[in-house]
């Protein structure tokens, strides 16, 4: 019967960033199953489901926007979620992903195919290639953001911190229990 | 010399003429968040940080540079203080190249310290993402530009304390920046003596030693006190 019950639909989604986020979140171990019981993973890089849904609780959001792809992900994620967690320093700052600003998209391309590359690559030019953005950004630079899950990567503990808080309908005091960075 | 009474955050408080807000803040254990300022070096008020609402003044002043004066009403705590420090915290973040997860001295930097003091939950402004250098020339040490936030401690400690002068500061604007001799590698700057005194004092991860990596740098700074107290009291103690 308590299927029936709408449980939170939560999605995680991963931009311009490393994983270590997503990591960190599956390093909560044995809380995954109690969270498993407890809300609805409609949307995430760690599950097969093809597209972003509509109605989504809660998102949280991996990595800087650095590409188109990624633009057009975190339009969709803010159009269809209530409450959009910037998960991460990427994700608050730009973070590493920022690093490669210094150096314009062409620069960087020609420098990684064919002056680093043990062997020389074409420079890849295909379509479907996601295309880099002149700059990777902050996600609050592009949409609104509601709360920010701070660290490189944030801890478990943090994680399970903003979860759970949401979870009983509280709006996860992150700023004053764990603002930190790097 | 006279005794001036004033009062902060409202008590009551005495001083010597000639003392500064920061001073009596810091005997009294009153938090004023402080960057370009360290006790030992001459007071510039360069960062803004230390601001302090005077009542009767327009202005907002540096604590640190500001003397007490007979019946000053000082505020060192409002919401318009708190606003403007986040917003220079703010500022600092976004015209720098901050990226505190591969920094030196990530977990022990005073400008990481002063954004969670401050509540910066994050940077409403634009990242500028300025092109700066870094430089390894110098046999001991590395200055990465990226980190800088010119509080010209460095500039400080090496005139005054070590007698070297290396540093100074050029440009302006987004461009400013320190510079060894007459902006020339720091390895070149003959006027250097190795001390590391500057490497000691910078706040950031700007200026560290070669061979440590991602937060292993950990400044010690009670040496200043030390010496200063050497020198202009005579007296070789090393305080707690
Ligand atoms: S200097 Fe401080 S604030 Fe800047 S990147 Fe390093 S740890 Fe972070
Ligand atoms: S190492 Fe010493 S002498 Fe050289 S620049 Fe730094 S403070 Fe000056
Ligand atoms: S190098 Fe360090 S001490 Fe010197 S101005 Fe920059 S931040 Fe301040
Ligand atoms: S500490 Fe007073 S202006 Fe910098």
């Amino acid at each position: 019967m308590s299927e029936k019950i709408q449980k939170p639909r939560v999605a995680t989604a991963w931009l311009g960033g490393c994983s270590g986020c997503h990591m960190s979140f599956l390093d909560l171990d044995e809380r995954l199953i109690e969270l498993h019981d407890k809300i609805e993973l409609v949307y995430s890089p760690i599950a097969d489901i093809k597209e972003f849904p509509r109605n989504v609780d809660v998102t949280l959001v991996e990595g800087a926007v650095s590409n188109d792809e990624n633009e057009e992900m975190a339009h969709l994620v803010r159009k269809n979620s209530r409450f959009v967690i910037a998960f991460g320093d990427c994700a608050t700052t730009g973070n590493v992903t920022a690093m490669r600003n210094r150096f314009t998209p062409e620069e960087l391309m020609r420098r990684t195919y064919t002056e680093l590359a043990e062997e020389k690559f074409a420079i890849p030019s295909d379509s479907i290639i996601a295309k880099m953005l002149p700059k990777a950004i902050a996600l609050h630079h592009l949409i609104r953001v509601d709360a920010f899950l701070h660290g490189c990567p944030p801890t478990p503990d943090e994680i399970w911190f903003a979860i759970s808080e949401l979870l009983e309908g509280r709006i996860p005091k992150l700023a004053t229990a764990y603002l930190r960075y790097g | 010399m006279a005794v001036k009474t004033f009062t902060i955050d409202g008590q009551q408080f005495s001083a010597q003429e000639g003392e500064t807000i920061l001073q009596v803040a810091r005997e009294h254990n009153i938090p004023i968040p402080t960057l370009c300022f360290l006790e030992g070096l001459s007071e510039v008020g360069a960062c803004r940080l230390c601001l302090i609402q005077v009542e009767g003044n327009n202005k907002l002043l540096p604590a640190c540079t500001t003397k007490v004066e007979e019946g000053m009403v000082v505020h060192t705590n409002t919401e318009k203080l708190k606003k403007y420090r986040r917003m220079t915290i703010a500022l600092l973040a976004s015209e720098g190249n901050h990226v505190c997860a591969v920094c030196v001295v990530n977990n022990h930097c005073e400008l990481q310290n002063l954004a969670y003091e401050v509540g910066l939950v994050r940077v409403r402004y634009p990242y500028l993402f300025p092109k700066k250098e870094l430089d390894a020339t110098h046999k001991r040490f590395v200055i990465d530009h990226n980190r800088c936030v010119l509080c010209t401690r460095c500039v400080r400690v090496c005139d005054e304390v070590e007698g070297a002068h290396v540093w100074d500061v050029a440009g302006r604007g987004i461009d400013c920046k320190i510079v060894t001799g007459l902006d020339e590698p720091w390895g070149d700057a003959e006027t250097c003596t190795s001390c590391g005194k500057c490497v000691l004092v910078c706040p950031t991860g700007t200026l560290f030693e070669k061979g440590v990596t991602v937060a292993e740098m950990e400044k010690q700074q009670d040496f200043l006190k030390f010496l200063v107290n050497a020198r202009k009291k005579r007296e070789w103690v090393y305080e707690e």
